[in-house]
């Protein structure tokens, strides 16, 4: 692979998405004041949950803000480029428009992975970290080297987790051609990241680490910086992020081999 | 000699589709038990095209001519039989084959809506791996030849349907590509857009010697641009060879309209043996043979008083349309 080639074309995909969503300037509005109210309405929703006794699962609602914090912090990343991108996959695929995807010499998961991006969700990123530093304040969590590399590590797992989890539903379009629906049960799913592992059900914790491992993509990350992560579930993150990884790849060009294009 | 950039043997594909019954009763079975039959559309078919060859695929609705294009630019996995086009396999999608192809269709477009084509073009430039100075060349170069210089700052959405397919083609075209598969290139254009559209992809091919597979329903795209034809019928080549020899064959004959000087011209014209088809006062319709057809006319023109002559051909849409519906015409 040229990765010169390959950062150069990753530039283009930035300016023209960019450009595109410039050129409306109202929805870029609405966009960005949806993000704040979302994230206001998240707290507030938080801190309900922490009136009775200021507990939930054995967290206490500063440590829990972490946990919204990476939430939030993965959210905007969802919406600057998973949902832009593979959303679009469907369309590709119904339309038939995925023949130039197809047909450009250029990694066809690199191109509909990352070809938009919407700005709007920078703002949540933007958001997420403001959120973690306060809590990094009030939970008076050392920042040493350590810390950083493990924080690092453990969040690049989450987005990696996540990634492929859009990208399996959105690739089984070829077969399906509709998938909006999964697409959905999946949004949801991502909300309940919001919240502790240990604040559920043994049974709902065990669907939620073994079945769809939403648990590991925000508790993981926040038991690092709280100093409560165990070596073995940090280990365990990076071993699923890679399956997660490798898997969706293969999936993606297993799929291919069934893509019938549209007719015209 | 000419060596052949596309060799397909005995090719066939086949698809699964489903069948629904019409109603309530249909629908919930088809929900719950769906019924799939494997249909090959695409029956054992072989052809070899040379380099710098225009060669038009002409075919019914459904006849499988947008399939096997699919197929040549390895889009779709054939299901039997070999393709090689420019000494690749096309379904392995090589970047050295993808530089080297393009794939225009009428009703589907690749350009960034919101934004003018020019950013698609220099997007499409990087992806090619061009240089901005290289990119810039070609782009002026196309754009001069395809006649658009303005339109390249408006946004694609803005664009009238005729200026958006120029585009479109100078987007697929800014890798210079030796091999082009247009499936439909025309579609909705109106007739002066069509005639610039034809007029560009003519000299496309004569400067760059690329080999052109074309498919169209408009009879002007393939009786100008195209000296072959490939006719598919129910997934099968009905005729392969020259489009003249074509449509000799299915007409044979053509209509000559005689205006003689006086009725008592046209009395002894009707007299003299050709086949007469109607005659209105001084106004003779004839019919003559394509193989005799300068000799018969040299023959009117020295024996009779000839006011005027109309040779009339009949529409080549009527002619190939017949093929459409017909299994064989192999010459």
């Amino acid at each position: 692979m040229n990765l010169r080639k390959y950062l150069k074309v990753y530039k283009k995909f930035l300016h023209t998405s960019l450009a595109s969503e410039l050129e409306y300037k109202t929805n870029i509005l609405v966009d960005l004041i949806t993000a704040i109210l979302s994230l206001i309405g998240s707290i507030f929703l938080l801190s309900i949950f922490f009136q009775n006794n200021g507990y939930i699962g054995g967290w206490k609602f500063e440590q829990a803000l972490i946990i919204q914090g990476i939430y939030t912090i993965l959210n905007g990343i969802t919406n600057t480029w998973f949902n832009p991108n593979l959303t679009e996959i469907v369309k590709h695929i119904r339309e038939g428009t995925l023949d130039f995807v197809l047909l450009k010499p250029i990694d066809s998961q690199f191109f509909i992975s990352l070809k938009k991006l919407n700005p709007s969700g920078f703002l949540e990123i933007l958001l997420g970290f403001f959120l973690l530093f306060f809590c990094i304040r009030i939970n008076q969590i050392n920042v040493n080297l350590s810390f950083l590399t493990l924080s690092l590590i453990t969040i690049s797992c989450s987005i990696c987790i996540l990634y492929s989890l859009w990208f399996f539903i959105s690739t089984t379009t070829i077969w399906f051609v509709k998938t909006w629906n999964a697409i959905e049960v999946l949004r949801s799913f991502l909300y309940i990241g919001r919240f502790p592992l240990n604040s559920f059900s043994f049974s709902l914790r065990i669907f939620f680490s073994v079945f769809i491992p939403i648990a590991f993509i925000t508790t993981i990350p926040s038991e690092v910086f709280l100093g409560l992560s165990q070596l073995w579930k940090i280990l365990l993150e990076v071993i699923v992020a890679t399956v997660f990884l490798i898997s969706s790849r293969k999936f993606w060009l297993f799929a291919l081999k069934f893509y019938s294009s549209a007719s015209s | 000699m000419v060596q052949n950039i596309i060799d397909v043997r005995n090719l066939s594909k086949s698809f699964d589709i489903s069948f629904k019954e019409p109603g309530l009763k249909g629908t919930i079975q088809h929900f719950l038990n769906r019924q799939t039959k494997s249909l090959k559309v695409i029956k054992e078919i072989s052809f070899a095209i040379k380099e710098g060859e225009i060669v038009g695929f002409l075919g019914a609705n459904g006849a499988g001519k947008t399939t096997i294009l699919k197929m040549l630019c390895g889009l779709i996995y054939p299901s039997e039989g070999s393709i090689l086009v420019a000494g690749h396999l096309p379904f392995r999608r090589k970047e050295n084959f993808l530089k080297n192809i393009t794939l225009i269709m009428g009703q589907k477009q690749q350009l960034i809506w919101d934004l003018p084509p020019i950013e698609s073009f220099y997007l499409n430039a990087s992806i090619y791996d061009l240089d901005k100075f290289e990119a810039k060349k070609r782009i002026k170069k196309l754009s001069e030849m395809l006649e658009i210089d303005d339109e390249l700052f408006i946004p694609v959405r803005k664009l009238s349907l005729g200026q958006r397919m120029k585009s479109e083609l100078l987007a697929a075209l800014i890798h210079e590509p030796n091999i082009l598969f247009l499936d439909e290139p025309t579609l909705g254009l109106d007739i002066n857009a069509q005639r610039n559209l034809r007029k560009f992809l003519q000299k496309y091919n004569k400067e760059t010697n690329a080999t052109i597979c074309l498919t169209s329903h408009y009879m002007k795209d393939i009786t100008s641009l195209c000296k072959r034809v490939i006719c598919v019928h129910e997934g099968a080549i009905s005729y392969d060879g020259k489009l003249n020899q074509l449509l000799k064959r299915l007409s044979p004959v053509k209509e000559i309209l005689i205006v003689c000087r006086s009725e008592k011209d046209a009395t002894k014209l009707e007299s003299s043996g050709f086949t007469i088809k109607n005659r209105i006062n001084n106004e003779i319709t004839i019919k003559i043979e394509n193989s005799s057809i300068t000799s018969s006319l040299k023959t009117i023109l020295n024996n009779f008083d000839i006011e005027d002559l109309f040779i009339n051909e009949p529409p080549v849409d009527e002619i190939i349309g017949k093929v459409l519906i017909k299994k064989d015409y192999e010459i």
